[in-house]
């Protein structure tokens, strides 16, 4: 079973609940994927649709909720929206994310490992969104970080893996739980992700928006599980040269 | 009297508790955390704090996200 920090999880799919196009559906999304560990966000409430609150459909009791600092630009906006989230009742798990630049929602690893250094002070248990960095990876396992989210790709992309190298090194280097986070575009996406070891993926852009969004959430259970599977199972060697898998021998008898 | 809520003026009678004037915007205090001139209200404190002409108030909530 996956751990981390002081809880246990069955399964390795964590999901993100943005751009859901019903509160119907991601409720019956967050049911077919088998999650336990869901994200949100913090937003002023707009005081004109007051009824629109998520926690009318989300069950605290059943999910572990993972409030994320989205929208902040550096450490301090971070602190700020983390503050606000353990005040909303979440507990002390955070997904720290400082995405300075809008159009790439890339990480600012600085500020990103600033934040982690106060808010582990803090208390909290802080699971960081960065690029696919190893030697970051390493400094925010020491800053205190109960476990790394590398990209696959960036935010809402669907381009799946292209971190792979990287997430292969931060995964061999690791002693916190690898989570990779982003860009994850399909199940087969996932289960790569998870043949090469990572310890659990988190998805939404892929499943929010597909066309059958709880068709798709179960699609990823079962690869994300597929992959881990065959992680454990331990994956073959690959080689540039063929080698049969059908006897060589015993061919006599065809032979003039 | 006026406050400033989610950027919003709104005008209130005096001695209004935070959890009366959250109630009044038709929110559930329980779902919203609440910063007053930049400081977090506990929600403890929610039905003790009196709003005060000229408060600056940020109620905000989870909603969906990644």
């Amino acid at each position: 079973m996956l751990k981390i920090a002081d809880r246990t999880f069955r399964s390795r799919l964590f999901l993100g609940t943005g751009k859901f196009d019903s509160a119907e559906t991601l409720k019956k999304a967050i049911e077919a994927s088998g999650s336990e560990m869901i994200t949100v966000a913090l937003r002023r409430v707009d005081l004109n649709d007051p009824a629109d609150d998520i926690m009318n459909v989300l069950d605290r009791t059943k999910y572990l909720f993972l409030p994320n600092t989205s929208g902040a630009r550096d450490a301090k906006e971070a602190v700020r929206l983390a503050r606000l989230a353990r005040a909303a009742g979440s507990g002390d798990w955070l997904k720290l994310e400082v995405t300075p630049d809008p159009r790439t929602l890339l990480p600012d690893p600085i500020e990103t490992l600033k934040a982690t250094e106060e808010l582990v002070k803090d208390g909290f248990i802080v699971l960081p969104y960065i690029n696919a960095d190893p030697v970051l990876a390493l400094r925010l396992q020491d800053a205190g970080a109960a476990a790394v989210m590398p990209l696959g790709a960036p935010i809402g992309t669907n381009l799946g893996m292209i971190t792979r190298f990287q997430v292969e090194i931060i995964i061999d280097q690791a002693r916190v739980p690898v989570v990779v986070d982003a860009g994850l575009g399909a199940p087969s996406d996932a289960a790569l992700a998870m043949e090469i070891g990572a310890d659990a993926v988190l998805v939404n852009t892929a499943i929010s928006i597909a066309g059958d969004p709880v068709k798709m959430a179960a699609a990823f259970a079962q690869a994300v599980e597929a992959g881990r599977a065959a992680y454990e199972a331990g994956l073959g060697k690959k080689s540039s040269e063929a080698s049969a898998s059908s006897p060589l021998t015993g061919l006599d008898f065809i032979k003039d | 009297m006026k406050i400033t809520c989610n950027g919003e003026t709104k005008e209130i009678t005096p001695d209004t508790t935070l959890v009366s004037f959250i109630r009044d915007m038709d929110l559930n205090p329980d779902t919203v955390v609440a910063e007053c001139d930049g400081s977090i209200i506990k929600r403890d404190e929610y039905d003790t704090l009196i709003l005060s002409e000229g408060n600056v108030l940020e109620l905000i909530r989870f909603v969906g996200g990644g």
